[in-house]
């Protein structure tokens, strides 16, 4: 049951995805990256991910595709179908498929040799998934975390200056 | 629960997929989605294995992904703005100030 689950969501993503990258119409494009970014989603719950989970729509597929959408409508692009696409489609699908066999056989034949933690299935169920993500990241991960603070403040900052009429 | 190798060849195919549409595109906000489609599928890879170690570090470093995404998204996105006030146009070929 779960299997059948996974290959219809997994059908989904990777449909949603060629999507993004063959629709002529940018809109089209950023509503299939809304679909797949529901998938993944989906794929983080099967994980026993929920804050992820809820984070990935929250975060992508509402503030950044929000954002997204918003500046193509403000962009106001005209399709025009006649050069939508560049002359060299061959070859980058050609280096799209290397790229999938070299990753596909990176990660298929790495054999992940490091010592297990300890969080199991059972102990993400019984404490809670945003309780141990929280205590991970605000003890061994707090520098990071509030490193992250700054880099927020430098991107709000930028996109203001960016955004003015006369730079 | 699927077994990972799974997610990881749904993560490849994903990040394949976004290769190709970085490389083939040339409007400049569906390549920047395509990059969005990478990171969202080194994401899933980044979860299946922590889930699998059962080790939640690769699960704050998603987050911190989406963080970097985020500010990615604010930053390009005025940066876009600002190159259509200029050129009257997004595609990437009209950036040639600097092509010699």
């Amino acid at each position: 049951m779960e299997t059948l689950f996974f290959l219809i969501i997994t059908f989904v993503a990777i449909i949603s995805a060629i999507l993004v990258v063959t629709c002529k119409n940018p809109i089209n494009s950023a509503l299939s990256l809304i679909m797949t970014f529901f998938c993944l989603a989906t794929y983080y719950v099967m994980l026993d991910a929920p804050f992820m989970a809820a984070v990935q729509v929250m975060v992508y597929a509402g503030a950044i595709m929000v954002l997204m959408v918003f500046t193509i409508m403000l962009l106001n692009i005209r399709v025009d179908a006649s050069k939508k696409h560049s002359h060299k489609v061959v070859f980058s699908l050609i280096i799209g498929f290397f790229t999938f066999v070299n990753l596909a056989y990176v990660l298929f034949k790495s054999r992940v040799a490091v010592a297990t933690g300890p969080y199991s299935a059972d102990m993400i169920k019984q404490v809670g998934h945003t309780e141990l993500i929280g205590k991970e990241m605000f003890t061994n991960f707090l520098l990071p975390f509030e490193i992250t603070s700054i880099l927020l403040l430098v991107a709000i900052v930028g996109a203001v200056i960016l955004a003015k009429k006369k730079i | 629960m699927e077994n990972l190798n799974s997610y990881l060849i749904v993560s490849a195919v994903l990040f394949s997929i976004g290769t190709i549409g970085v490389l083939t595109r040339k409007n400049a906000i569906v390549i920047f989605m395509c990059i969005e489609l990478m990171l969202n599928a080194v994401n899933l890879t980044f979860v299946a294995f922590s889930r699998y170690l059962g080790n939640f570090d690769g699960q704050v470093f998603v987050f911190f992904i989406m963080t970097v995404a985020a500010a990615e998204a604010a930053v390009g996105l005025a940066l876009f703005i600002a190159f259509f006030n200029n050129k009257d146009s997004i595609d990437v070929t009209d950036a040639n100030l600097m092509k010699w």
